[in-house]
């Protein structure tokens, strides 16, 4: 237990009491126990959580619908038709004139369209050959990686026909590309890491987000308030059940990762449950300061929402990173927890025991853990007094 | 007559009930506000500083002609210069570079003699989405610098060349897909916990129970529980929309109307949603986890952090029960493509039914529970 929520003496000569630290928390347990939402929330939700997104979630795309517009067949335009037929990168629908292709773009029945024009033998020919490419470009990441395939599709083909010929290979300069702790590609490898993060933002913070509040809204605190117990008693006695909860959560959520979606743990696992304990630590401070300084469940039920959920998704370089976006967004982004645990986690599954990240995210949540819990004392002690 | 008269008294006392309390005022207008401007920037898949680190083993006029072109991108920043390779594990490892550029000592050489040569490129894959648009980037540096040396080295330019176009979002900004998409994904967020919450806290205060003796019916009471969760829901969306329009500057090429009716259907799925909710939980604690429960499937789901066609063919099928999918791609036809009313169509007729559904269940409920 942290002890630095141990509060200071106020003048009083009482002593933090383990006795009644363990009927607090007998008290909450009971409690958990009588409203299994509580349960719900810890072991229900991470699972069924993991489950879901971990099979749902996917940023590679494979079997792009393509419509392949052939003009006129020749036998070099239906060599390249080949090469996107073959390929897995592509489900291709072959048209034979330009405004059949845009009607399925239009439609959205294909993301892009290859036009291999009436001259594209001939122009081949003189090396000036042109193929023309128009890709739908609403999802824009999707829109760029099929650029990027339709590209890679006509190089190689290019290449392959040289080769096929006997020309001399031109002077060039390729890219031969390793990409490091994930080299097959696989986005579940970031994004499985990504999701324990989530899932622990909000099962931490839904946790403890209404507790204190419920307390205040039906008076009960002020049954609890004529008992010697202490305001730093009644945060370790509403904190203690639920990191129990939480930690359940993550258990299973990291070994879902590991075992069901094959993401590798090169990082031991002592430093990735340490890490996670940390972060779990200041998601339920975060959930008790919400649930304290607002006292009421509803509206402490809406900045629980509006603090977690929606900036870990977004701000905590989960899926977007964080490195192109402007000085003062990330500046924002550098006050919210889950930023730091993505990076620990993704460090921890993917790189291994990376000391400098992981110390230097560690401390940050460190701080912020003690921080959130002497606000949380001090919104409590106030009426105390 | 009567009918009309409570259930405009009781929008009258919900309206109140949210808008009265300042904190939640705020939480209502705040951070639509706050939360479009900042994910705005945020939640971009494009990349405008990719930080690197070389290792030339040529130092030929080639080799740093080919890096100039890499510099001169305005994407990539030089972090370190190596001289040899065993700093480039703990460059990537650290975060401190995303690639490692390695030119090998036959570079100008092999490029002289017309060979083709490659440039070894490492990159930290933590982030594979990332990585692979970085990689992109070097592919395309490297084919402007095939280009110019060809020009001037008389070499023949290759046989084929792509050109590419992009409909509807002519620069491949990521911004453009995202932004009109949190019109939904953050007022679905609020409709769905408001509802949810305020049929709870009457619950679990005993309110509700006053409602009841009171003459309004049950229907009424939905009625006047929805209403003003739709009006607080359409002035959110106009926030969203506004920062979209003014801030971002993002062309807006369809129908004002075309694209609130749309929003109008898919508000009155989510508080149909929210109502559904309120109707099973019992307590305030239960219907937070219900309203996570939904909400957070709904966002992940809605194909705009991850593309719905990237998805298992079932998962698809099951996509369609979620609104916030059919307002995403009504809010993206109507703002980036243009689309007319009929075109919205398919995306309007599935949001109708989860309405219907939604609010019929919890009609049913509400009633089930107080016999």
């Amino acid at each position: 237990m942290p002890s630095h929520l141990e509060p200071r003496n106020d003048g009083d000569r009482s002593r933090m009491s383990f006795r009644r630290v363990r009927s607090l928390i007998r008290k909450e347990i009971l409690q958990v126990i009588r409203d299994p939402s509580s349960i719900a929330i810890a072991l229900v939700l991470p699972v069924f959580l993991i489950l879901l997104f971990g099979y749902a979630l996917s940023l590679d795309v494979r079997e792009v619908p393509v419509a392949l517009v052939l003009e006129s067949p020749t036998p070099e335009s239906n060599e390249v038709a080949g090469a996107f037929m073959l390929s897995d990168y592509f489900r291709v629908a072959t048209v034979t004139s330009m405004k059949d292709a845009t009607v399925l773009l239009r439609d959205r029945k294909v993301d892009g369209i290859v036009r291999l024009s009436r001259d594209f033998a001939r122009d081949l020919a003189s090396n000036q050959a042109r193929v023309q490419m128009i890709v739908h470009g609403v999802d824009a990441n999707r829109a760029r990686i099929i650029e990027g395939y339709v590209r890679g599709a006509l190089g190689s083909w290019v290449s392959r026909r040289a080769a096929g010929r006997g020309e001399a290979s031109r002077g060039a300069v390729g890219i031969q590309s390793r990409m490091w702790f994930n080299e097959a590609v696989n986005s579940h490898y970031f994004l499985v890491p990504g999701l324990v993060v989530l899932i622990m933002t909000l099962t931490g913070a839904l946790l403890t987000a209404l507790v204190m509040a419920r307390e205040w809204e039906r008076g009960t605190i002020e049954s609890l308030f004529v008992t010697p117990v202490r305001a730093g008693e009644l945060l370790i006695g509403k904190t203690v059940p639920y990191f129990l909860l939480g930690m359940g959560g993550l258990l299973l959520t990291v070994g879902a990762g590991r075992y069901l979606f094959h993401v590798p743990l090169r990082g031991s696992l002592v430093l990735v449950v340490g890490v996670s304990m940390l972060y779990l630590m200041v998601a339920l401070a975060l959930g008790l300061l919400i649930s304290s300084a607002t006292r009421s469940q509803f509206v402490a039920s809406q900045i629980a929402l509006i603090a977690t959920f929606l900036p870990a998704l977004f701000l905590s370089g989960f899926i977007f990173d964080l490195a192109g976006v402007p000085t003062a967004v990330q500046a924002v982004s550098y006050l919210l927890p889950a930023r730091y645990y993505v990076s620990a986690l993704q460090t921890l599954f993917l790189a291994g025991n990376v000391w400098s990240i992981i110390l230097t995210n560690s401390a940050a949540m460190l701080l912020m853990a003690v921080l959130l819990f002497s606000l949380t004392l001090r919104k409590t002690r106030k009426r105390l007094d | 007559m009567d009918a009309l008269r409570r259930i405009m008294a009781l929008i009258w006392k919900e309206l109140l009930a949210i808008l009265k309390d300042p904190r939640s005022r705020f939480t209502v207008l705040g951070p639509p506000l706050l939360q479009t401007l900042i994910f705005g920037y945020a939640a971009t898949y494009d990349l405008n500083r990719v930080s690197y680190a070389v290792y030339d083993q040529d130092r030929s006029s080639a080799s740093r002609q080919f890096l100039s072109e890499l510099d001169g991108s305005g994407t990539f920043r030089r972090v370190a210069t190596l001289h040899d390779q065993s700093r480039i594990r703990s460059l990537i490892d650290d975060k401190r570079v995303l690639l490692v550029i390695q030119i090998g000592p036959d570079f100008e050489r092999r490029l002289l003699s017309g060979q083709p040569v490659d440039v070894q490129v490492i990159a930290d894959g933590r982030n594979s989405n990332t990585a692979g648009t970085a990689l992109n980037y070097v592919a395309a540096v490297a084919e402007r610098f095939n280009e110019a040396w060809s020009r001037t080295h008389g070499g023949q330019p290759p046989p084929v060349q792509a050109v590419s176009r992009s409909w509807f979002n002519p620069n491949i900004e990521t911004r453009w897909f995202m932004i009109p998409g949190l019109i939904g994904m953050l007022t679905l967020v609020q409709m769905v916990i408001l509802t949810a919450m305020s049929v709870a806290r009457e619950r679990e205060q005993g309110t509700f129970d006053q409602l009841l003796v009171t003459p309004l019916r049950p229907l009424e009471i939905m009625v006047g529980k929805s209403v003003p969760s739709i009006l607080i829901g359409l002035i959110q969306t106009t926030l969203v929309l506004c920062v979209a329009l003014f801030w971002f500057k993002i062309p807006f090429q369809g129908s004002f109307w075309t694209l609130y009716l749309g929003v109008l259907v898919f508000l009155i799925a989510a508080v149909g949603v929210g109502l559904m909710i309120s109707s099973v939980a019992a307590t305030m604690q239960q219907a937070l986890l219900g309203s996570f429960l939904t909400i957070m499937p709904f966002a992940l789901l809605s194909g705009l952090s991850t593309p719905i066609a990237n998805m298992p063919r079932e998962v698809q099928v099951i996509t369609l029960a979620n609104p916030l999918r059919h307002a995403i791609s009504i809010v993206h036809r109507v703002f980036l493509e243009g689309a007319p009313l009929q075109d919205i169509a398919s995306d309007l007729w599935p949001l109708t039914c989860i309405a219907f559904v939604t609010l019929s269940v919890a009609v049913w409920m509400f009633r089930h529970r107080l016999s």
